[in-house]
């Protein structure tokens, strides 16, 4: 992932530069200008103090009295230049982080917007990880030589201006210059040419490192139920050596390059004081002219490596500006009609020769139901036949590969934005709780009253823990809702959906962490209040089947069959040995049980796999 | 006991948390003097100019003609002085990085496997970002500082030294002058260094509220298509950006107006060293080469004063983010491993028993009650209860995943505290409800239960538990990859994958919390069949919301509202009336209806 200073990426480099440019003109320009004077008033200042010593030490040394006039004078040059000067500075810095800033908040923004705009099927295929640091790691990044640029800026006018101001003051004396000010510069580049991939490597690294901390201390509960703190801290520790090494890398070549930058300019300081000592005696210039020149290069010399700090972070802008851009560009962003769905009764629905493929591997193979208005369907089919994909498509989370999904007979693609948000609710196997209060989980921020809250949440029996919490409806869940039981975060999932009444309601297995008890009251409790709506409940439990009018069995991606239960059990092996897998484990325990058993454990082992493949 | 959240640390003193923090990395102790010597070296460099400057006026032209041999062996001399210091400012560069990155990274390291050995309830009292925070962000903000503003610290002393020394030698009233000058800003920095450091509070704040609002759209996509919220989760992002950004420009702006007040007074400085200066040389105290000499040596106090802020403001940090892993580091695991004094108990079949066990989450009310059971080896135990009524709870206690309140959990008649945790967790594992996978192959996960095992024992795994036919109808069967938390694989196969993982650890004593709840009864059926072979023999623990489990158990034990209500066999459980009956009665109607 190395990225080297090639001429290509300092091309790609400026273009983004060139993009903030056009987006903050005025804040550009405005910064510039004030980089301009922090630069022409540093070569200003040098100037002054040629001047006060030039005017004012050395006639005063020679003649032993002091020029009033002078000596004013002098005091005001160096007061006024560097009075505007820090105007400079501050006006530099500022605009910098206006600059900077604002164009950081503007990436974020866009990305989070695009996050939210394109379909799930999107998401599926970027990992969560690279999405987050996309919109922070990311877009910090794409904007970070906007910080150095002006004062960039500023050094060019000030080399100009010193330049300038050398050959006034002595040609030869400003060869040294032009010799030593290129030489820093190339050293310069030559330092962030070294540095910038040995930098993007650490900068990838401590990603690395990070990503692995979040994994780990995710899976703490497996990592600790399985014993594995070793085995993740190696893991961890290797990683972490590896960042340690190429931080050290990198610590060598900043060693390297620092000290020799610093020490370049003495140098020059140096070579300025032997030439002019030579040009003093040839009286080609005035030991003023001399002061002048030496406090140039020392005043030169820090901000020229501005001009490096920009280079330098170029190559990690463009990484940083292509990954931004590479979401801003994603398209297949969800199109919306323009159609309404809203109705007060429950909603019909219909899907036509529906196929989805996640990548290339397709899971859902031409399906094709309905559902009238006000029934209820059970999805039934074994694990990974393709029930939760096929459930994100009814509400269209992402869109099938082909074939429809109709609502009321409208397309769901025809429907206008919220609008089927508004008739249809899905609870997804997988229950998300927010880290905010029970009530926040419930509305999302809607506004509910709270007598709504609480029915929604009496109908998915949750209203008597939530009473028994803390704070009632105030308490926080924590991260992913971690202080609740599985059953508890799965009701209040579901109260999150029947608050809203939808026509259509979904239910993937919601009731899977929920005793059989509670099960049934929600169950009869959505029957009774849900006369007006249609639900589609994916289940593998009998009651939940039993509710049903008409089941639809699914198997790998397929309709296999549909029709009533009991015509089903009846006709359809699949369905068959899916539904009474348990009575028929009943009846042949009871059978095996007859026969007492013996024998060492793991002999029976292979028995028992005979009898499963059997 | 009570578990407890991570230390906050706040109550030691800055310099005691260095001195504790360095007292934990000897790698950055060991050959310090040497840097710092190194150190002082590269400093004295930055007086070479002055110096030069003064000799050439002074001595080089003091007869009005320069006195070019002079001039020029005093350049030399100088030159030289610069390659060394260049070549001590090196060596101490690669000394320092070397000392803090080693240091850094067993710190790291050890941070890390901390927070591994905290309970799970003292890692739930923090976000999980904030906790990879401690191993990651605030390293670097240590490191940053030592390599950085640490050196800026002592360069910068040791520069104001060097050239009040020389200073002094030349003219003490100038010497006065300058330091009158510089003291109002010496005087005035900590207090914008506290403005900054406020400021900058602001930002890590308002990073983080923004990091948190940006997760949730990512995090929580599928919620909010499906119920349409995606204007308000804008909204609330871009309230959030917008106000990270106003407190990032606002830090900004006081780092604008405090950095250059230094050039005013520097200037303010030279203009007053003319002013007097002049009026010392016509008395006689001072030449003019000292007088120009003086003009550079104040661009030295330029530098460190102007980063003085930024550099305190980074110790802070520093100071702070020491504090934040230190805070890890000094929490004690409260569930700790005895290691070494430990007791081993041998491979076998295991018994457990509940001796009077009462436990309640930190704040909260009592969750298990008066729990006294044993669990005999070799027996197949169901536990059975509503949500909420504790089964969880107790699978976390009898694991050892926390400790209990009051009473104790034994195996084997040994006090659980007591056992090693090498020793306890492979004999004791348990599956927990939702089946966390790390991103990898399938081979990647189940191997996660025994590293050693080799491709053929995952097969024979996966056959043994019937799941082969499975694997093989996956696109790249062993080898696919499940993604991250596992989301490539449907809800049924993560936890088949979670189960096979234990499996392959091959323990005495198998606890599944629901860790077939989302397969369907077929699979879920075979499954528990191919268990029951292999735990035949050894002591499994079931909790099951499908009764199926509790019907084939040796034992149910039934839970209500934390209490231990009802145990024995299924068979004498569904005569007698009672929760077990009732739990019973709707599974039974809602199977065979
Ligand atoms: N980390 C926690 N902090 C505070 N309270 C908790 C925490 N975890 C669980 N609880 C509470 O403790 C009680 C028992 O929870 P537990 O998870 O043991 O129930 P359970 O019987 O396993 O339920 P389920 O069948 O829904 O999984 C619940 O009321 C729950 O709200
Ligand atoms: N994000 C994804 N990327 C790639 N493949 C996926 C993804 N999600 C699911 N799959 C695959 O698609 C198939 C169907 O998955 P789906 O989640 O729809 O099954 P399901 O019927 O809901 O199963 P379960 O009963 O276990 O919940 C599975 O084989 C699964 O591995
Ligand atoms: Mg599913």
């Amino acid at each position: 992932m190395a990225t080297k200073v090639t001429s290509a990426v300092m091309r790609q480099g400026l273009r983004v530069l060139g993009v903030a440019i056009r987006t903050e003109k005025a804040v550009f320009t405005l910064a510039v200008l004030s980089s301009a004077v922090y630069g022409g008033m540093t070569v200003a200042s040098a100037w002054a103090l040629g001047w006060a010593t030039q005017n004012v030490v050395l006639p005063s040394f020679a003649e032993d009295r002091v020029a009033d006039g002078a000596l004013w004078t002098g005091t005001l040059l160096i007061i006024g230049t560097a009075l505007l000067k820090a105007i400079g500075v501050a006006g530099r810095r500022i605009l910098a982080g206006l600059l900077q800033y604002r164009m950081q908040a503007r990436s974020r923004r866009d990305v989070t917007k695009q996050y939210l705009r394109l379909p799930l099927s999107w998401h599926h295929r970027h990992p969560t990880g690279q999405l987050l640091s996309n919109a922070s790691a990311d877009a910090e990044a794409a904007w970070a030589p906007l910080a150095p640029l002006p004062m960039a800026v500023g050094v060019i006018v000030m080399l100009i201006t010193a330049a300038v101001a050398m050959i006034l003051t002595d040609t030869v004396l400003a060869v040294v210059g032009f010799l030593i000010f290129p030489a820093i510069a190339v050293l310069n580049l030559v330092y962030q040419r070294k540095l910038s991939p040995l930098a993007t490597r650490a900068q990838q690294l401590r990603a690395e490192v990070s990503e692995i901390a979040h994994e780990s201390f995710d899976g703490a509960l497996v990592v600790k139920t399985l014993g594995r703190e070793d085995l993740e801290t190696q893991r961890f520790l290797r990683r972490a050596h590896e960042l340690r090494d190429a931080n050290i890398a990198v610590g060598r070549v900043r060693g390297l390059f620092d000290p020799m930058l610093e020490a370049l300019p003495t140098l020059g300081v140096l070579a300025v004081l032997a030439v002019g000592a030579l040009r003093l005696s040839t009286s080609s210039i005035d030991a003023g002219d001399l002061v002048q020149v030496a406090y140039l290069f020392t005043l030169l010399s820090f901000p020229i490596r501005a001009l490096g700090w920009v280079l330098a972070e170029l190559p990690r802008s463009v990484v940083g500006w292509q990954r931004v851009q590479a979401v801003l560009d994603a398209t297949g962003s969800m199109e919306y009609g323009s159609q309404d769905l809203a109705s007060p009764t429950p909603a019909a629905l219909e899907v036509r020769g529906v196929s989805y493929a996640y990548g290339q591997a397709e899971v859902l193979h031409d399906v094709t139901f309905d559902v009238p208005a006000g029934r209820t369907v059970a999805l039934v089919g074994p694990t990974g036949s393709g029930k939760s994909t096929l459930v994100q498509l009814l509400v269209r989370l992402v869109d099938p590969t082909s074939g429809q999904v109709l609502l009321d007979g409208l397309d769901l693609r025809e429907v206008a934005y919220g609008g089927i948000a508004e008739s249809v609710a899905l609870v997804p196997q997988q229950t998300f709780l927010f880290d905010d209060t029970v009530r926040g989980n419930v509305t999302l921020g809607g506004d509910v009253p709270d007598e709504d809250v609480w029915a929604a949440l009496r109908l998915a029996q949750a209203d008597g823990f939530v009473g028994r919490l803390p704070a009632g409806l105030d308490t926080r869940v924590g991260e992913r809702g971690a202080s609740l039981s599985g059953g508890q975060r799965q009701r209040v999932a579901l109260a999150r959906a029947v608050v809203r009444r939808p026509r259509l309601l979904i239910l993937d297995d919601a009731t899977s962490s929920v005793d059989p008890q509670v099960e049934a009251k929600i169950l009869y409790g959505l029957r009774d209040a849900a006369e007006a709506s249609t639900v589609v409940v994916v289940a593998y439990r009998m009651a939940t089947i039993a509710l049903a009018d008409e089941v639809v069995y699914l198997d790998h991606g397929r309709v296999v069959d549909r029709g009533r239960h009991e015509e089903l059990v009846t006709r359809c092996t699949g369905y068959r040995n899916l539904v009474t897998a348990y009575e028929r484990e009943e009846a042949e325990r009871a059978a095996i049980e007859a026969e007492p058993v013996t024998g060492p454990a793991r002999l029976e082992d292979e028995e028992d796999q005979e009898e499963v493949s059997a | 006991m009570t578990a407890q959240s991570i230390q906050r640390n706040a109550e030691r003193s800055a310099l005691g948390t260095i001195r504790h923090g360095l007292s934990l990395t000897p790698e950055f102790r060991k050959g310090l003097a040497g840097t710092l010597i190194l150190a002082v070296v590269a400093t004295i460099g930055k007086i070479i100019v002055p110096i030069a400057v003064q000799q050439t006026i002074d001595t080089g032209l003091k007869t009005g003609r320069p006195d070019l041999e002079y001039i020029t062996t005093a350049v030399l001399i100088c030159a030289a002085a610069v390659v060394v210091t260049a070549l001590a400012g090196y060596l101490m560069n690669v000394r320092l990085y070397k000392a803090t990155e080693s240091s850094l990274a067993t710190l790291r390291v050890r941070g890390f496997r901390h927070v591994h050995d905290l309970s799970v309830l003292t890692q739930n009292s923090e976000r999980r970002g904030a906790l990879v925070s401690r191993v990651t962000n605030d390293i670097d903000q240590i490191s940053t500082f030592m390599q950085w503003g640490g050196l800026m610290i002592i360069v910068s002393l040791g520069q104001l030294f060097v050239a009040t020394v020389l200073m002094f030698v030349y003219s003490w009233q100038l010497t006065l002058l300058v330091w009158a000058c510089f003291i109002p800003l010496m005087i005035a920095l900590p207090r914008f260094q506290r403005l900054l450091s406020r400021a900058y509070t602001l930002v890590r704040e308002r990073t983080g509220d923004m990091l948190a609002a940006v997760s949730e759209s990512v995090v929580g996509a599928a919620v909010i298509r499906a119920y349409a919220s995606e204007r308000r989760t804008g909204e609330r992002i871009d309230t959030s950006v917008n106000a990270n950004r106003s407190a990032q420009i606002r830090a900004q702006t006081i780092v604008g107006f405090v950095f250059p007040l230094t050039e005013i007074v520097a200037a303010l400085a030279i203009a007053g060293i003319v002013l007097l200066g002049v009026r010392l040389g016509l008395s006689g105290d001072i030449s003019q080469g000292q007088l120009v000499a003086f003009l550079f040596l104040v661009t030295l106090f330029v530098s460190p004063l102007q980063t003085a802020t930024e550099v305190l403001n980074e110790a802070q940090n520093a100071v702070a983010g020491w504090r934040r892993i230190l805070g890890v580091l000094d929490t004690p695991p409260d569930v700790a491993d005895p290691g070494e004094r430990g007791v081993e108990l041998p491979r076998g079949p295991i018994s457990v028993a509940f001796e009077d066990v009462h436990f309640a989450y930190p704040g909260g009310e009592p969750v298990l009650r008066e729990i006294t059971l044993e669990i005999p080896p070799r027996t197949r135990v169901a536990v059975v209860g509503e949500t909420g009524s504790g089964k969880t709870t107790f699978a976390k206690l009898l694991t050892r995943l926390m400790d209990p309140v009051g009473g104790r959990v034994t195996v084997d008649g040994h006090d659980l505290r007591e056992v090693r945790f090498s020793c306890l967790r492979e004999r004791i594992v348990m599956v927990p409800q939702d089946g966390f996978l790390f991103d990898g192959t399938l081979a990647d996960n189940i191997r996660y239960g025994k590293p050693s095992a080799t491709d053929a024992e995952i097969e024979l795994a996966m056959t043994e538990l019937g799941l082969a036919d499975w694997v093989e109808g996956l696109p790249a069967g062993l080898d696919t990859a499940v993604g991250q938390r596992g989301e490539s694989l449907s809800a049924g196969e993560r936890q088949l994958v979670a189960l096979a993982r234990a499996y392959l650890a091959d323990p005495d004593l198998l606890l599944l919390d629901e860790a077939t709840s989302a397969v369907d009864p077929a699979t879920e059926v075979r499954l528990a069949r191919a268990l029951e072979g292999v735990t035949r023999g050894r002591t499994a623990v079931s909790i099951a919301h499908r009764l199926s489990t509790a019907e084939k158990a040796d034992e149910v034990l039934v839970f209500d509202a934390g209490r231990l209500v009802q145990r024995g066999a299924h068979a004498d459980l569904v005569k007698e009336p009672g929760v077990y009956a009732d739990l019973h009665s709707s599974w039974v109607s809602a199977a065979h209806s």
